[in-house]
């Protein structure tokens, strides 16, 4: 069962991806499909076995890569933070299939849509179920090549390729941390299996080891270097900038690829790796830190993008934010819940952010919107629970998992902790604001489209509603079906020994009793920040753009996303492509070859010229520099040895 | 059928091919040169097939060298000595299997002396598997320098417009290497009495003898390599070599270099390549980060690759010189996926070059949509040349750098961040060839691969992804020799240690 989970995905991207052409559309997205679909209904018989059932399973698979002691073999481990995230991957990943079946019906290049969504979801799954830290780095960078494919899709568009390009490399920068971290954990456990490395890691507490020259602390530099890797794939400050630029790619991506599944695949790796993490804190710090920078900072540019999916896409670089913090103090399975809660939600908010997008002639802008509400109402009301339960107001999923970190934020009782909560706080206040901006700006209002767009305003297919409608049954009930399991008092038979917490970590039990004014103070958040939203774009729609002349200086800097494209492109890009012109036209131009063997020709041309006439011909000018040149060898040679005689 | 002389049999079944050619190839009309190309296919598949047999009735289970053939030749002391072990066996096999696939791609590529370029491409196989295969270091030092002039030749004679100045650079860099290494011979027949390889290995030269042997060894090889600074020949040499003529180069001939190292260099100069590790690490990082940052500023597509080439070597030798298990294996296997796909990705620029005539990458742009099939080719190599775990390429890249982490996180830390470059200039090179708009007006004609051309690429994308899931079968060959490799390498360091011990421990006592 467990092969057929992550290898049917695989199967039809193989059969779809080489044989598309022939199937023709209807086939290839039966085939994708329906191998997806079946591997979400064996993810749920897992997730009753393995969660549930509290029986983690492993599965060996193949020898991989063996040299001396590096020995790694392909294997699937399915515990319950896999089985958790089974569910999640390909749930959602299911419902995105079969949601692009509508998407893409005027696509021309159905197949391979499909089959690079099921390579993705194929990818996806080998990361989750990897029991060692190599397998788990080729699903790292099979769902980064996924990605790439799938950003880059309509490759006809530069804007397109150049975001693909960016999301590859700036994946990449992480990857360099994470790929060190993989290597200085061989060095120190002689293995790369996550039970022989977690096992042994009590050991390694308090050492030091040498790197770069100096010497560092074994555990608190390992797990910086897999944070970085994790920092990359999840957007984290200041590797965030490729998300908002990778929604050039088709929506039904975006829901699936950026916001769901891969971005929290380094939340899921902290989570993985607690047993190391838990004996870091000044690891944990910087995790949190990161974190609640990255949720602060993602909140305030979204309350000023104009494009539906970028609000959206920030917001979901805040939402990790927060996910992160919560690991950062401690709180793992709070912050695997909140991925959990989240991938419902916002899948939810990009799929229906699609189907207005389908509605609106592929129009993006939101000030070119306004006034729709009548004719998409379905869409309408899943756009209003996606933003509830994103805003996390009681019932809905968020309310429980947003909730639970900023109170494990609090509960921690450190400076990072008081940091992420009031940074938290305030992101919470600015969520509500720009997910109500959106509703407001996107449906009410004077329609401000053009009269030929609003004439053709539809409501979506059933094959794009029906996964609406799952999802916004998931937003609504993941939060309180599953409270007492993954952080309520079910906590530790459920996740049993998937999640370690160190003997001093009593955060799961500490955030439960802190002073009442913390556990209002969300849903409070959450209310200002509509009301607001509903003050500045429903009843006095002129004060937004008042205010953003008064603070111009201020909007410019948040419309421009805090200057970082610029900054990289400035002190990373440019000197990159400058110093290679350097090197080829100065370094190999006119050092190495000008001295070299272009440089001694003109050289012994000249001599060879001066000394006679009698021959010329390049050969022969070249053989005798050369033989000159030995010739002075040879004599150092056995000048020198001789002496040694 | 162990009992055959299969090395021999590989090695010169290609002059027989070619001397075949020679004789009844006459005529220089279309047939003589259809039955040159047919003959030339037949007698690099049939010496693919012998290749295949060797490695078949190879024994993963020992050291030794093995098919070992020795026959008197030139006199007593110099011998017809031939034997491949595990480090040498698979380039044997790599290098048969590139030449069908070069006589293929040249099928209709050259028009031009069509016999004799089959004869030089068949004297070059012949010189090659020498290479590898021998045991005997004039043996060695004739193939070596043999192959040479063939591919001389091949530039010379069917490259582009600059061949002239790219040819002589290319033999005059390289022979400039070959001499010292005749010299180091000569040096190493007087000292030992012998020019047999597996004696040298265990003969034992003095420390300041193997400095000298070891400098001159590593002109030879350093340029072969290429290694940084004396890289400028590859670049030109590429980029005026005809399609198969790169493949070559960039398959097996820059692989000569990191097997001499590993054949010469480490068994036999054991203290000397100690000594000079620092040397090799800076001048491997500086190929790596220096050749991806001017790799990624290039506008010819040839030459990009070649650049690319040189950063990978550059990985090559930084796992060779870590001495240890994953450095060396990741060093051979990255020499083996690197021969693999750098060579199709010469084939892919030849592709386009055949239908367009020009290697400049402004010259193309969304060839995707014409070209689906090709598309893909290039992007599955691509991906092999980034380093894609799955694929070939990544195999080798993660063992050297598990292999140089434990020895230098320096050098791991850099050669790492020039694999961030590295998918830098492959991507973007991509982009520009063959995503966007097809706006230039000859290539919205242009045709997608046809059926030869697949069949040049099916076997190469299969390898690419097999090596990089199951690599397997091919380090399964390498493990017994390069742990024999490290642990003579070990003893003569130890040796060298407790030597330098019981001196001072006399010195002390005579006080």
């Amino acid at each position: 069962m467990y092969h057929a989970i992550v290898f049917l995905p695989l199967i039809a991207f193989l059969i779809v991806g080489s044989l598309g052409r022939v199937l023709g559309d209807r086939p290839s997205q039966w085939i994708t499909c329906g191998a997806v679909i079946t591997s979400a209904v064996l993810s749920l018989v897992a997730f009753w076995q393995v969660a549930l059932g509290g029986q983690p399973v492993k599965v060996e698979v193949a020898s991989w890569i063996v040299s001396g002691t590096f020995d790694v073999s392909w294997a699937l481990r399915i515990d319950q933070l896999t089985a958790v995230m089974l569910v999640v991957v390909n749930g959602v990943s299911a419902l995105v299939h079969v949601y692009s079946v509508g998407y893409m019906s005027h696509d021309p290049h159905k197949p391979r849509f499909m089959a690079y969504l099921s390579l993705f979801t194929f990818a996806m799954l080998m990361l989750i179920t990897a029991d060692n830290f190599l397998q788990m780095f080729f699903g790292w960078e099979g769902v980064g090549l996924a990605s790439y494919l799938l950003i880059g899709f309509w490759h006809h568009k530069p804007s397109a390729n150049a975001a693909a390009i960016k999301a590859f490399l700036v994946n990449r920068i992480g990857d360099f941390g994470f790929a060190l971290g993989i290597m200085a954990i061989f060095m120190v456990f002689g293995s790369l299996d996550f039970d022989t490395v977690f096992a042994a890691t009590p050991d390694q507490v308090g050492k030091t080891f040498h790197f770069l020259s100096w010497e560092w602390d074994v555990m608190t530099t390992i797990c910086i270097l897999l944070f970085i890797g994790a920092m990359g794939k999840s957007a984290q400050v200041p590797l965030h900038t490729w998300l908002p630029d990778a929604m050039e790619g088709p929506t039904p991506v975006s829901a699936l690829i950026h916001a769901a599944t891969m971005v929290t695949a380094g939340v899921f790796l902290v989570a993985r790796c607690s047993p190391m993490f838990e004996f870091s804190t000044t690891a944990l710090m910087v995790v949190t830190i990161v974190g609640a920078s990255t949720a602060f900072f993602a909140a305030t540019v979204g309350l000023v993008q104009n494009d539906i999916k970028r609000v959206i896409a920030y917001s979901t670089c805040s939402q990790l934010g927060y996910m992160f913090f919560a690991l950062g103090v401690g709180a793992y399975k709070v912050a695997i819940f909140h991925l959990f809660t989240h991938a419902f939600f916002k899948a939810l908010l990009f799929l229906g952010s699609g189907s207005v997008i389908h509605a609106m002639s592929d129009e993006q802008d939101m000030r070119r919107m306004g006034g729709i509400y009548k004719y998409i109402p379905q869409t309408y009301v899943m756009m209003w629970i996606g933003s509830l339960a994103l805003a996390g107001l009681p019932i809905f999923a968020g309310f429980y998992s947003k909730d639970a970190i900023l109170e494990s934020a609090f509960a921690a009782h450190t400076g990072a902790g008081q940091f992420a909560f009031w940074l938290g706080m305030a992101a919470a206040v600015m969520t509500a604001f720009y997910s109500w901006r959106l509703l407001f700006m996107t449906f009410h209002g004077e329609p401000r489209a053009s009269q030929e767009v609003m004439s053709h305003v539809h409501e979506s297919p059933w094959s794009m509603l029906v996964p609406l409608y799952f999802l916004a049954a998931g937003s609504i009930l993941s939060g309180i079906l599953f409270n007492h399991y993954f952080v309520g008092d079910g906590h530790e038979a459920f996740w049993g020994q998937a999640i370690f917490l160190g003997p001093d970590n009593n955060i799961m039990e500490a955030f439960h009793h802190v002073p009442a004014w913390v556990k209002w103070a969300p849903i409070v958040a959450g209310v200002v920040g509509i009301a607001v939203a509903w003050k500045f774009y429903i009843r006095r729609p002129d004060i937004p753009a008042s205010l953003a002349k008064l603070h111009h200086e201020l909007y410019l800097f948040l419309l421009n996303k805090w200057y970082f494209d610029e900054l990289f492109d400035l002190t990373l890009v440019n000197p990159a492509k400058w110093l290679g012109r350097l090197l080829w036209k100065g370094g190999d131009g006119r050092i190495i070859d000008g001295f070299g063997p272009d440089g001694l020709s003109a050289m012994v041309l000249r001599v060879a010229r001066r000394a006679s006439a009698l021959q010329s011909g390049y050969l022969y000018h070249y053989a005798f520099a050369m033989l000159i040149g030995v010739a002075v060898l040879v004599t150092l040679f056995y000048t020198s040895s001789g002496g040694g005689h | 059928m162990s009992d055959w002389p299969l090395l021999s049999l590989a090695t010169f079944l290609p002059l027989v091919g070619a001397g075949f050619i020679f004789l009844f190839a006459q005529g220089g009309d279309a047939a003589a040169d259809r039955n040159a190309k047919l003959v030339a296919l037949m007698t690099t598949v049939l010496t693919f097939l012998v290749s295949l047999v060797i490695w078949a009735n190879f024994d993963n289970g020992t050291a030794d060298f093995q098919f070992v053939e020795s026959h008197a030749w030139l006199g007593g002391d110099i011998n017809y000595h031939m034997g491949v072990d595990g480090i040498s066996m698979l380039f044997v096999v790599l290098t048969a299997f590139l030449m069908p696939i070069c006589i293929l791609a040249s099928w209709t590529s050259i028009t031009m002396r069509v016999r004799e370029y089959m004869i030089a491409f068949l004297l070059l196989e012949c010189m090659m598997i020498g290479v590898f295969c021998a045991l005997d270091f004039v043996l060695f030092y004739l193939f070596f320098e043999g192959g040479l002039i063939p591919m001389f030749l091949i530039i010379g004679v069917w490259g582009g417009a600059r061949r002239v100045y790219s040819s002589f650079k290319f033999f005059l860099y390289t022979l400039l290497g070959s001499v010292l290494l005749l010299l180091a011979l000569i040096f190493m027949y007087f000292e030992a009495g012998t020019t047999d390889i597996p004696t040298l290995m265990a003969h034992g030269f003095t420390a300041e003898a193997q400095t000298w042997l070891w400098l001159a060894f590593f002109a030879s090889f350093a340029v072969k390599m290429p290694m940084w600074p004396v890289h400028t020949w590859l670049p030109d040499a590429h980029v005026e070599a005809p399609t198969a003529g790169s493949v070559i180069l960039a398959g097996v001939l820059l692989k000569m270099g990191g097997y001499g190292f590993l054949r010469f260099s480490l068994p036999m100069l054991p203290l000397a390549s100690d000594l000079f590790v620092p040397l090799i690490f800076t001048l491997s990082v500086v190929a790596v980060i220096y050749t991806s940052l001017v790799a990624l500023m290039q506008e010819d597509m040839k030459k990009l690759i070649a650049y690319s080439s040189v950063a990978h070597m550059g990985f090559v030798t930084i796992g060779i010189f870590t001495f240890n298990t994953q450095g060396i294996e990741g060093g051979i296997f990255q020499m083996l996926s690197h021969g693999i796909v750098s060579a199709a990705l010469f084939l892919c620029v030849g592709v386009i070059y055949d239908r367009i005539h020009s290697r400049d990458i402004a010259r193309y742009g969304g060839l995707v949509n014409r070209m689906p099939i090709y598309a893909f080719a290039f992007m599955v190599f691509m991906l092999a040349s980034v380093g894609l775990p799955g694929t070939a390429g990544f195999v080798g890249e993660i063992l050297i750098l598990v292999g140089v982490y434990q020895v230098n996180t320096w050098v791991a830390a850099l050669a790492a961040l020039g694999v961030i470059l590295g998918a830098a200039y492959m991507l973007w090179l991509y982009r520009r060839t063959v995503f966007g708009q097809l706006e230039k007006d000859d290539l919205k004609q242009i045709t997608d691969m046809d059926a030869r051309e697949i069949a040049v690429f099916a076997p190469l994308i299969v390898l690419a992804i097999l090596m990089g899931i199951f690599p397997g079968p091919f380090l399964d060959v390498m493990h017994v020799s390069v742990d024999h490799l490290i642990q003579q390498y070990q003893t003569a360091i130890q040796a060298a240690a407790d030597g330098a011990t019981q001196l001072a421990a006399n010195h002390s006592a005579a006080q």
